[in-house]
């Protein structure tokens, strides 16, 4: 059974203790155990608790950092991360139902080695793989590899920030490619001629571009998904075009409704200059929250951990504070504004996730916009995509 | 004075893409599906194995222009599926083959360091090399290695790894909610690393893992593979499998350790093993008869044939006589991808050697493969097998074994049933697992940690 049309698609962007930069500090946090298998199970088990759709894991090529391109040398905030696909990987057989969308960096990384990763992850967790890709321009990053130097920027629309989206385009490219060169029947096992595979259903994908080519075939057979689930977070008309381009899921950061409006405008003109107006493109709108029944306490919550922090906390993405009822009025507005589904980041992971699966959940299950049992197996089913067709495959 | 018994080191090595595994049998199953591989995994914890062992290889295999289809093929990625069977086993260490060829320190080492988290200390690396252009397609550096270069690439690809497995002490997160101190040392991770092939400094983002660095295993046969696990590895997975040649390479490593200041017992030699186990010594012999001749098939003979002479022997009938014709020697080799073809080193001399062998013997092509091959190193009930691994392994043949069965994924399940409770009666494999780490399992020290 498919959703209604009024339902909305609901994700959780996982973050250490949460994202504001104080949530470690928090009685409910445990901080000390963020480096355990049992921290990340604890927290997916919970989001599958709450029937959602995914979680993403947030991930870098080196330490966290307050400030846009350089490192900050602050100790009063959480830093050090374990690799977000291995993350997603450990918690999969421990899921059944709930996707796993690790962030994996286009960068400084090997497109031929995150594609059969996660092809892997889809295969451990029987058709639950996603990624979320994201580049970085960082040169303390750079320097971690030291193949190339990055040069300093400032703004969006420099041309090294258009190469970066370029080669990002390129890596998504090469990646899904990949992940079509082994067709779905091309392991034949033929007793009779001693050919465990059909050569002809194997594919070079012969990739060619600025950064890297790519040979192919995956050494991983095409994953249950046929392609796992792309996702990359969008500020911008240059990471717009790269949503409109080449993802599955983009995650926008709208402040209300109207701009929600805009910027679905200008990524779906996108999605038809790049040819795609006919591709299903789910556009999510990102929010960090503080959930409270009472709505006074997480308003108060929020400022004693800004007090913590020792300045107000800003974000890319609008900051909620308030209770389910008052999130789910503000979900549902921007849902009319073209938006079909949000990731929400939770301030505390240890409260507001479970806020969310608890508080939430019942609320837009109540208002009939939210699944009550999970009705597909994969996490395509449950964003309502289909199966792609091999682009290698014979008609 | 008797010398104590040594206790065996017993892994598993899940059934790799070369025709070892037997694909064709009814009782094979997936070679992708993660229930095979939570099986397998689970059957070697429930025996008690210190380790699950995965192989790697960056592009399928090719021969005279395609893709080498009778073998199996296909394989997940190590370290996503290493994460996975993180989940479904306890105690069993998590043994995964990567290359330093086609990776960069930085991300190998975020990786590993990641999957000692975790997995609560349970990460092995076998350490390999390749240089390759025909592997190197596949990545941004493509085909750029000197074959020389590749194990002074390995060394340093190591020791930068292992600079940033130790930027981290162990004792930097404070995480002290009251005083809001979460990191001691603003600098945690700091490493500069300057040299011939890698040039990188900053700070690594993966505090200190239970193990403090993953084990490391080394695989190579060459005098510098060799020089390099003495001087580096805490394991080697080798391929001297006989009593005399496991001997033989067992003195030689061994006695390279005394110049690097280490003990004997600070590596350990785990060759790779194949059974054939049956309820007696005479079933076993026709199991392993009938092992070998599904392993060999006519396709395969010829193929495996092909290795030698470098040409294309399809029209060749396998049950007929070896080609008159003498092998290619030409650089461009029929074979890609593959390690083995370089074992030829004469081949024209292997091709008379061979031939000579099979008119002796009046033997086809089939028949020559199936005996030059190698034979499964044990053969017999499972007091033979239990009683020829413990003197292998007292007659410091070896440290233990990794073992290869031949089934996926259930072609160890017998073995622990029926072998390992009598290793364990005569006292010389565990009854339970003593510590939590792989490093515990193989009796090796934990790594000092550097105070900060």
């Amino acid at each position: 059974m498919s959703p209604a049309p009024s339902s909305l698609h609901l994700a959780v962007a996982l973050d250490g203790t949460g994202w504001h930069p104080a949530s470690w500090r928090e009685p409910v946090a445990s901080p000390r155990d963020l480096f355990t298998a049992a921290y990340w199970a604890d927290l997916v088990t919970e989001a599958e608790r709450g029937l959602l759709d995914f979680v993403t894991i947030e991930d870098g090529l080196g330490l966290q950092s307050s400030h846009f391109l350089d490192p900050d040398e602050r100790t009063d905030q959480v830093r050090g991360r374990l690799d977000a696909v291995l993350i997603a990987s450990r918690v999969a057989p421990l899921t059944r139902h709930i996707g796993l969308v690790p962030t994996v960096v286009s960068t400084h990384t090997e497109p031929f080695h995150i594609s059969k990763a996660i092809a892997t992850l889809d295969h451990v967790s029987t058709g639950r793989a996603g990624l979320r890709v994201q580049l970085t321009a960082r040169p303390n990053e750079a320097a971690h590899f030291g193949r190339r130097e990055i040069p300093r920027i400032d703004a969006y629309d420099q041309p090294v920030i258009h190469d970066l989206f370029d080669e990002t385009a390129d890596y998504v490219e090469v990646v899904r490619r990949l992940w079509d060169s082994w067709e779905d029947d091309a392991e034949i096992r033929d007793t009779a001629t001693g050919r465990f595979i059909d050569c002809d259903k194997l594919h070079y994908i012969d990739f060619e571009g600025r950064h890297f080519s790519v040979k192919g075939p995956s050494i991983t057979p095409r994953p249950p998904q046929g392609r796992p689930i792309v996702s990359a977070l969008a500020h911008d008309t240059v990471p717009y075009r790269l949503v409109a381009r080449a993802a599955d899921v983009g995650y926008i950061t709208p402040y209300d409704a109207d701009e929600a409006r805009a910027i679905v405008a200008q990524i779906r003109a996108e999605q038809n200059v790049a040819g795609r107006a006919a591709e299903p493109l789910h556009l999510f709108g990102d929010l960090l929250v503080f959930l409270d029944d009472d709505p006074g306490a997480a308003t108060a919550r929020r400022a004693r951990l800004d007090a913590l922090a020792g300045e107000p906390y800003t974000s890319d993405a609008q900051i909620f504070a308030g209770t389910p009822s008052q999130l789910a009025d503000l979900l549902q507005e921007l849902q009319g504004a073209g938006l079909s589904g949000f990731r929400l980041r939770p301030a505390v992971a240890g409260h507001d996730l479970p806020a969310i699966t608890r508080g939430l959940v019942p609320e837009l299950q109540r208002r009939g916009v939210f699944r009550r049992a999970y009705e597909a197996d994969t996490l395509r089913g449950l964003l309502g995509l289909a199966r792609p067709a091999n682009r290698y495959t014979e008609a | 004075m008797t010398k104590p018994l040594k206790q065996i080191h017993l892994a598993a090595h899940f059934p790799g893409v070369n025709n070892t595994t037997v694909w064709s049998d009814p009782r094979a199953g997936s070679h992708i599906e993660f229930s095979s591989f939570a099986h397998f995994a689970r059957t070697a914890e429930r025996a008690k194995f210190d380790f699950l062992f995965l192989a790697e290889g960056l592009r399928l295999r090719e021969q005279g222009g395609e893709i080498y289809d009778l073998d199996v093929v296909g394989r997940p990625d190590t370290f996503t599926v290493l994460a996975a069977l993180a989940a479904v086993t306890e105690h069993l260490g998590l043994t995964g083959t990567i290359n330093s060829t086609f990776n960069e320190p930085y991300e190998v080492a975020r990786q590993f360091a990641s999957l000692d988290h975790l997995s609560g200390g349970r990460s092995a690396w076998n350490v390999v090399t390749s240089w390759d252009a025909f592997t190197g397609e596949n990545f941004r550096r493509g085909g750029f290695l000197p074959q020389e270069e590749r194990y002074s690439r390995a060394k340093e690809f190591l020791a930068t790894a292992n600079e940033l497995f130790d930027s981290w002490h162990g004792d930097e997160i404070l995480a002290d909610q009251e005083t809001g101190t979460f990191l001691r040392d603003a600098k945690a991770g700091a490493f500069v690393h300057t040299g011939q092939h890698f040039d990188i400094h900053g700070q690594f983002n993966v505090p200190r893992s239970p193990q403090g660095r993953p084990v490391i295993f080394q695989a190579g046969d060459s005098e510098e593979g060799r020089e390099f696990a003495a001087a580096e590895a805490d394991a080697i997975f080798s391929r001297h499998g006989t009593l005399e040649a496991g001997q033989a390479f067992y003195t030689d490593i061994k006695s390279r350790l005394a110049k690097y200041g280490r003990r004997p017992d600070q590596l350990l030699i785990l060759p790779a093993a194949t059974f054939a186990l049956a309820d007696t010594d005479a079933e076993a012999e026709e199991l392993a008869r009938e092992v070998r001749r599904q392993q060999v098939s006519g396709a395969t003979a010829l193929k495996h044939l092909e290795f030698v002479w470098n040409r294309d022997l399809s029209a060749y009938d396998p049950e007929g006589p070896l080609p008159d014709i003498d092998p290619d020697v030409g650089d461009d080799h029929i074979s890609k991808g593959r390690a083995q073809v370089r074992m030829y080193r004469d081949p024209i001399a292997t091709a008379h050697e061979w031939r000579e062998l099979a008119e002796a013997n009046k033997w086809s092509i089939r028949d020559l493969v199936i005996h030059t091959g190698n034979r499964q190193n044990f053969v017999g009930s499972p007091a033979t097998l239990a009683r020829t691994i413990d003197e292998f392994v007292q007659a410091d043949a070896s440290d233990g074994f990794i073992l290869v069965p031949h089934i996926t994924p259930t072609g160890l399940d017998e073995f622990a049933d029926k072998v390992v409770p009598l290793l364990q009666e005569k006292g010389v494999f565990r009854t339970e697992y003593e510590g939590t780490t792989l490093r515990d399992h193989l009796g090796l020290a934990h790594p000092e940690n550097v105070p900060s």
